[in-house]
């Protein structure tokens, strides 16, 4: 049984603000995470549930300067047909077609895919490829967080109770650069990632520079692999670089054996997705 | 017990009002106080498409939906596909190229094909399957399934 003692649907960031001070709240908005976990008695509500479906400016994509803004209320759907992430972030376009159903694309949102924290989360290792940062919006102020000091565990990150996650921010990344996504499960649809990888980087006359490598599903949240990134910064991507820093992925990552990989598994498809998204931008 | 949420939305035309807990899932709302039971509860877990709706012009799983977010929307559900003037030719092309076996997923099938239609009018096989993967059907009758979506394309 259920204690939701008060439901709101503010229209605006600020009263949205205004109730999380007020005391206790579950956030919902597309309900794909929340509605299956307080379902299977994952996780119960708080006192109030605070639908933020209705606040039109946290929707969307912009461009400001140097900054691109995804609100938080912009669906997976969104990512895949948006004219600024085609151009700027294609790769979230590439996460956004490997990512669920149409259905539940439809439904989901980026912030609760964030806010979820789950280790395989799919939106989030593109992003921190991306160097994505998140902006908090809490009555007494507004913060950003870089994306990869976000996450503290599965499920758990830096945001605290009176705060509303309202958007990521992530910087136009500068002129040649490439990237990719890979996620591996036992179907192309529906699928919690046995892991996932995104790679990205500068590639200038075969050298790849400025190199950022993300990983889902290998450890308690998703992660940069700085080691890969030092494998990889100022080389030639040949396919001697290329084998050596499939290796170094692989060797850097300490995933869990759980129901749906073992760890030895996990480790290969690491090297073998680096590899392969190397092999692409090369 | 939940807080009770009081809420206006368009269902297949007609405006309704309902009063529902704030836990509630939009496909109980709509089975349970609207007795609109073409969509189906089959996994429960926004796996199997069964509980397909349109709402604002974008498919969703009604089972992961909150009825309260329903508020100030517009839905479609599989009552509303047909016309005065019979079958709307997605139900048509199911009953022509007998795409129905035990037809549990088909309101989710049908509602999924009208979606994806509607953004793509012109599928290739591989769009229809593409389109159709958030849907199971436990009698794996898939193929007499994307043949309908494909003549319902057609006509």
């Amino acid at each position: 049984m259920s204690n939701i003692e008060n439901y709101l649907a503010p229209s605006s960031i600020e009263d949205a603000a205004a109730a999380l001070a007020a005391g206790p709240a579950t956030i919902v908005a597309g309900g794909t995470d929340l509605m299956l976990q307080t379902g299977s008695g994952q996780k119960t509500y708080a006192p109030t549930l605070i639908n933020i479906q209705k606040i039109t400016e946290m929707r969307g994509i912009s461009k400001d300067g140097d900054t691109i803004r995804i609100g938080a209320l912009t669906t997976i759907t969104d990512l895949l047909t948006d004219a600024i992430i085609a151009e700027h972030l294609p790769v979230l376009a590439t996460m956004a077609d490997k990512f669920a159903s149409d259905q539940i694309r439809n439904a989901s949102s980026i912030g609760g895919n964030i806010c979820n924290a789950s280790p395989a989360g799919d939106s989030i290792v593109p992003m921190l490829m991306y160097k994505a940062e998140v902006v908090l919006v809490a009555s007494t102020g507004t913060r950003k967080v870089p994306l990869n000091e976000f996450f503290t565990g599965p499920g758990k990150s830096v945001i605290q109770e009176n705060e509303l996650l309202i958007g990521v921010d992530i910087a136009v990344p500068p002129a040649g650069f490439k990237g990719g996504f890979g996620k591996f499960g036992p179907r192309p649809a529906l699928e919690i990632a046995m892991a996932s990888v995104s790679v990205g980087g500068v590639v200038k006359d075969g050298v790849i520079s400025d190199v950022r490598v993300a990983f889902g599903a290998v450890a308690p949240t998703p992660i940069r692999s700085a080691e890969t990134e030092v494998a990889l910064e100022g080389k030639k991507l040949d396919e001697e670089t290329i084998s050596a820093a499939g290796e170094v992925a692989s060797s850097s990552v300490n995933p869990i054996t759980d129901v749906r990989a073992s760890d030895w598994y996990r480790r290969h498809l690491i090297r073998v997705m680096t590899e392969e998204i190397l092999n692409d931008v090369s | 017990m939940s807080a009770k949420v009081d809420i206006e939305f368009t269902v297949n035309g007609a405006v309704r009002q309902v009063s529902v807990p704030a836990d509630m899932s939009a496909l109980d709302m709509l089975r349970d106080q609207l007795d609109l039971k073409g969509a189906k509860e089959a996994c429960g877990e926004g796996e199997c498409g069964a509980c397909t709706i349109i709402v604002d012009d974008a498919s969703v799983c009604s089972c992961l939906m909150y009825a309260a977010d329903c508020d100030g929307r517009t839905i479609e559900t599989i009552e509303g596909v047909q016309t005065v003037d019979g079958l709307d030719p997605i139900q048509q092309a199911f009953v022509d190229q007998g795409a129905v076996q035990c037809g549990y997923c088909t309101p989710g099938m049908v509602m999924q094909a009208k979606h994806m239609l509607a953004k793509n009018p012109n599928p290739t096989e591989g769009d229809i399957q593409r389109g159709l993967e958030g849907n199971v059907c436990r009698c794996t009758g898939y193929r007499k399934i994307f043949d309908a979506v494909a003549e319902a394309a057609r006509s």
